[in-house]
């Protein structure tokens, strides 16, 4: 003991002092701010996301429409690459030295611990031969994967393809897509994507600081397995969709092809198509690239996309409206006098058809008669209530399903037109009445539907009063699910008795009317032939029918662009999808489908000049107003079109879409006929 | 004498030796787990590093055991031999040293490495208690205060050669010895002004500092009665520091090496460097901070056993006890030390012994240092100084010379009772 006794509790007190400011900085770090696990976890977690195998798409019997099939990724890892053949690896993955270094480079940035692809999808032939050598490059290893194959290679609007996911897609999806993650970016690949991607799993691993795994987390207690994504069980049968596809062959349109009794769509032929295979692959960019400057638009799905006016087709519905209304009867006639007068214009008639009733206007497609009908509905409640009349008439018109959307199963459906009171009463100045408008009356004048749309109409009929809203898909998964949407009925508001007359009328057009020459022996059809005329070039030739009449299996509505007549192309082609359907094989001669398959109906590209060409086929229309008119529009158009080319031209290179304008723009909405 | 005090292990402070094994054996538990393998489960395996300790806490225990046999006079009187030896080994290393991780302060013997260093920690204390326990001396007395930092000084010197900085800076902490055996408070008081005006005139301008030590030594003298002899010491004082704040830049930058430089700068958040020179301290502190209140269990710690914490069996082992066993743990192992250190202090106090009371104190302020620097380190307190957890750090020679400092205080205690000395 010494004089400086008290000195131990200074020394006693700055050791407790400090002791107690580690402990405080030890219970903030480790109990107040627990950012610090955050971080542990994120050092030592690598979260390996397994992907499951996506989902096969087979059509209504069973036949693959889309499966997988392995392709490789090679991935490196920079890090771990030692000094080795550079030459030979970029001979066997047929990239050259500067390829070579740019993806090198690419995978450095990214990360020189972490794997990245190095070149991907590479075929089951060149990862063989790299295979054997791949113990020569360290560092450099392969990851199977897989890519969509079409077997058939059919159906490539109505499959749609994948592709990896956009920024804003992997925005919106909130941290579920990463970049390099595969999505459905069209057709039944988008709009089943949830169903056919299945479920990811998860692995989580542990790494050390260099990055090397050094076993599961937790046991595996987080992990989850991958389930693969659900079979889908398609309405499409092959079989006629490869015919379809086949007929269309070098000409521009659509068929659709729908099961009255179910909604389920039976061909959904787009054309011109392309091979869904090369969408997939290490070519696929080329391939789009090629697709997006082709003027028809491979990529257009016309069933659901391109507006027709649907022209004479329409005139079952005009009937079925009226007869519902109480207008007509079947046996109310008409006189045709060659024309109908409609106010200070006239609507020409194809042929002089005399007294005319339900069933002969339908089957000789009378003009004259559906723009008295058409009138009679206008003007039911006076001249001054024309609008009110017409505000009711649209209203049955779309519960048909022409102006609306059906809410198919497919992304970028188009609800297609039919006027509204305000349309007209601002292009007209509020003075518009019956004569105004009656081009309607002919499906003509401002009213535009889809393919999908008059097949869907068709169907209607096909049932007598109802349709089911058409759809893609039959049965998802092993438990054959059908989405209830598609089991209701939909009723259009016309009585089944009116039905009988108006189905009268359209087999008599098969059997002796427009489309006689497309009967089949054996099979009652009933059908309607339209030509849907068209300011910028040949007609477009429409033709919507079912068959058999009383046990309606298939109804169908096909479109060809510029085909002219109704009855010379659409007619047959319906005729020939509608016999293999139901019989399994077309009696009529081979040479004639053939002739029908090489026919080649491509509108002109940019810049070429129609030649003149003489009409031959009967439709609804005057052959002399029309060829008058036609050498009357050839001569201004060839002028006006090479002004709008060029500025097409211009356009298009940014925008593939206004290639279109082949389907939509050029399409004649003149009303005065 | 009677029976009871011939025997060896009379009067021997089993508390002590008790906190003593429980920090080795918290120790060589942490050692497995920061090295631990899933390939290599066995905990006696020579080849490891827990194997080793394993073997270094038995001698340990060995060599402490030899201690409470021998004579207690036995350390007093030898004190300037074991001085003499471990000066001659310092300068040994210099000449043929092994140099590791940039410090030149091993003597390879066998297979092992023999670090002087970490001796001349408890042969200084044990000199530097002969001189001060010395009749007529006073260590307010300037002949005596220069020889008491002589013998400080000399092994600092040549540890400062190796150049070993975190074990110079540990003799720093027998300031404590000084003070409680009568060093004027001015100079604590000194050495805690050193220590904040360096670091504030590394942070902030010299002349704000300089505005603020005017501002307070005013407000001092307006306070204060104006002795004559205050406002000399106060303006003595104003100078010194004034001189002192403007100087710690330029020697900062002329004397410290890059990379100390670069610990400091990261310590004091001028610079942020998460996978440079900062990386280490903050891998550390995401092991301790990721343990939260229970910890990760034993052999759970991602942070060690992944080697992202460099270091980890040795300077930073406590990540380990941070990381596996929570602030329970850390505040187990912290109180532990407190428990020690206090009752080393208890001890010094209780004897007649001024050799063993001064010895004492040394042995406190060595551990305290190296506990509390080494703690800090790891949490980002105090920039990185190699300096090891007493007892529950990997290494021989650093357990072997904290046992010895440890238990000839326990043998000297033991003897308390006995003739003075």
């Amino acid at each position: 003991m010494n004089n400086y006794f008290e000195r131990r509790y200074v020394v006693t007190g700055i050791f407790i002092t400090l002791a107690l400011v580690l402990l405080g900085r030890l219970f903030y770090i480790q109990i107040v701010d627990d950012r610090y696990s955050v971080f542990a976890s994120k050092n030592v977690l690598r979260k390996t996301i397994i992907y499951p195998a996506r989902g096969p798409i087979l059509d209504r019997k069973g036949r693959i429409l889309v499966q997988n099939e392995p392709v490789y990724d090679v991935t490196v890892i920079p890090k771990q690459v030692k000094p080795f053949d550079t030459l030979e690896l970029c001979r066997l993955l047929g990239i050259d030295k500067a390829g070579f270094d740019k993806r090198f480079s690419k995978a450095l940035k990214y990360s020189p611990y972490r794997e990245s692809a190095f070149e991907k999808q590479i075929s089951v032939r060149m990862y063989a031969s790299l295979q054997e050598r791949l113990y020569n490059f360290p560092g450099f290893s392969v990851q199977p994967r897989t890519v969509r194959t079409y077997p058939d290679s059919v159906a490539a609007q109505f499959l749609g393809y994948i592709g990896e996911a956009s920024p804003e897609v992997i925005k919106r999806s909130n941290g579920y897509y990463s970049p390099g993650d595969y999505i459905g970016i069209s057709g039944v690949e988008r709009s089943y994507d949830s169903i056919l991607r299945g479920q990811r799993g998860v692995r989580n691993l542990m790494v050390d600081s260099r990055n090397v795994p050094k076993g599961s987390f937790a046991n595996g207690a987080y992990d989850t397995a991958a389930v693969a994504g659900e079979r889908l069980i398609s309405s499409l049968d092959i079989d006629i969709q490869k015919l379809g596809e086949k007929l269309m062959k070098n000409k521009v349109g659509s068929i659709v092809a729908i099961e009255p009794s179910s909604g389920e769509i039976l061909a959904f032929v787009s054309s011109p198509t392309y091979d869904p295979n090369l969408m997939v692959g290490r070519e696929r960019g080329n391939n789009v690239a090629r697709m997006y400057k082709d003027p028809y638009n491979p990529f257009l799905v016309r069933p659901i996309q391109a507006y027709y006016p649907p022209g004479s087709s329409f005139k079952p519905l005009d009937a079925l409206i009226a007869l519902q209304e109480g207008i007509i009867t079947p046996q109310t006639t008409y006189f045709c006098p060659h024309y109908y007068q409609a106010g200070n214009h006239r609507v020409g008639c194809e042929h002089f058809d005399g007294v005319t009733d339900l069933r002969k206007g339908i089957a000789q497609s009378c003009n004259t008669y559906f723009c008295n009908v058409f009138n009679q509905l206008m003007i039911r409640d006076g001249s001054r209530n024309v609008h009110r009349s017409f505000a009711s008439w649209k209203e049955n018109v779309n519960k048909f399903g022409f102006g609306v959307k059906l809410g198919l199963d497919l992304p970028h459906e188009r609800r297609g037109f039919i006027p509204t009171v305000k349309f007209y009463d601002n292009r007209f100045k509020n003075r518009w009445g019956s004569s105004t408008i009656i081009s309607l009356a002919i499906g003509q004048g401002e009213m535009l539907s889809t393919p999908l749309q008059m097949a869907n109409v068709e169907c209607t009929i096909a049932n007598r009063g109802y349709y089911y809203i058409p759809h893609l898909i039959k049965a998802i998964g092993d438990k054959q699910v059908v989405k209830t949407e598609f089991t209701k009925k939909n009723y259009v508001g016309v009585n089944a008795e009116y039905f009988e007359p108006v189905i009268d009328g359209m087999q008599a057009v098969v059997d002796h009317g427009t489309a006689v020459e497309s009967r089949i022996p054996g099979i009652i059809m009933c059908g309607k032939t339209g030509t849907a005329q068209n300011s910028h070039g040949k007609n477009h030739s429409i033709f919507v029918g079912f068959a058999p009449r009383d046990t309606p299996r298939i109804a169908i509505a096909v479109i060809v662009e510029n085909g002219g007549y109704g009855a010379s192309w659409a007619a047959p082609i319906a005729s020939y999808m509608i016999e293999k359907y139901i019989r399994g094989y077309i009696t009529k001669p081979k040479a004639q489908v053939e002739y029908i398959m090489n026919k080649n109906l491509l509108p002109p590209p940019p810049g070429w000049k129609p030649p003149v060409k003489k009409l031959s086929k009967r439709d609804s229309l005057k052959r002399d107003s029309l060829r008058k008119d036609s050498l009357k529009r050839l001569k201004s158009d060839t002028t006006k079109k090479q002004l709008e080319l060029k500025s097409a031209s211009r356009k298009n290179r940014k925008e593939p879409d206004s290639m279109n304008r082949f389907t939509v723009a050029l399409i004649n909405r003149k009303e005065d006929e | 004498m009677n029976n009871q005090q011939r025997s060896f292990f009379f009067n021997v402070d089993w508390l002590t030796v008790f906190l003593y094994l429980a920090l080795c054996t918290i120790g060589w538990f942490n050692i497995h787990a920061a090295v631990y393998d899933e390939q290599h489960p066995s905990i006696i395996d020579l080849s490891t590093n827990y194997g080793k300790q394993f073997i270094f806490i038995i001698s340990a225990v060995v060599l402490g055991t030899v201690i409470l046999l021998l004579d207690s006079r036995f350390f007093n009187a030898l004190a300037p031999v074991f001085y003499v030896v471990t000066v001659f080994l310092l300068l040994v290393v210099l000449v043929v040293g092994r140099n590791v991780g940039g410090n030149q302060a091993w003597i390879p013997i066998g297979s092992f490495r023999l670090q002087p260093s970490e001796f001349a920690k408890f042969t200084t204390c044990l000199l530097l208690a002969r001189y001060l326990s010395g009749t007529n001396i006073r260590i307010t007395e300037f002949k005596s205060l220069a020889t008491a930092a002589a013998i400080i000084g000399c092994p600092m010197l040549l540890i400062m050669l190796q150049p070993d900085a975190g074990s110079t800076l540990v003799f720093c902490s027998l300031i404590f010895v000084l003070y409680r055996e009568g060093l004027s408070p001015m100079f604590l008081i000194a050495a805690g002004l050193a220590i904040g005006l360096g670091i504030s005139s590394l942070l902030f301008n010299p002349w704000y500092i300089i505005g603020v030590l005017v501002l307070a030594t005013v407000a001092i003298l307006a306070t204060m009665r104006r002795t004559q002899q205050l406002m000399a010491t106060m303006i003595i004082g104003l100078v010194l520091c004034i001189s002192y704040v403007l100087t710690v830049k330029p020697l900062y930058f002329n004397v410290l090496k890059p990379h100390q430089r670069a610990r400091i700068d990261e310590l004091l958040g001028i610079t942020s460097d998460l996978r440079g020179i900062g990386y280490n301290v903050n891998q550390s502190k995401i092991a301790i901070g990721s343990g939260q209140l229970w910890g990760k269990g034993y052999l759970q710690g991602t942070q060690t056993k992944y080697s992202f914490v460099p270091e980890q069996s040795t300077d930073f082992i406590f990540c380990t006890v941070g990381e596996e066993w929570g602030f329970i743990g850390t505040s187990v192992v912290i109180c532990l030390y407190l428990f020690l250190l206090l009752r080393i202090i208890y001890m010094a106090e209780r004897q007649r012994a001024s050799f063993s009371r001064i010895y004492g104190y040394g042995v406190a302020s060595i551990i305290f240092f190296h506990f509390f620097i080494n703690i800090s380190m790891t949490i980002g307190f105090m920039p990185v100084i190699g300096i090891p957890l007493p007892f529950i750090s990997y290494g021989g020679s650093s357990l072997w010379s904290f046992t010895i400092l440890l238990f000839i205080l326990i043998k000297l205690d033991s003897n308390r009772l006995g003739a003075l000395m």
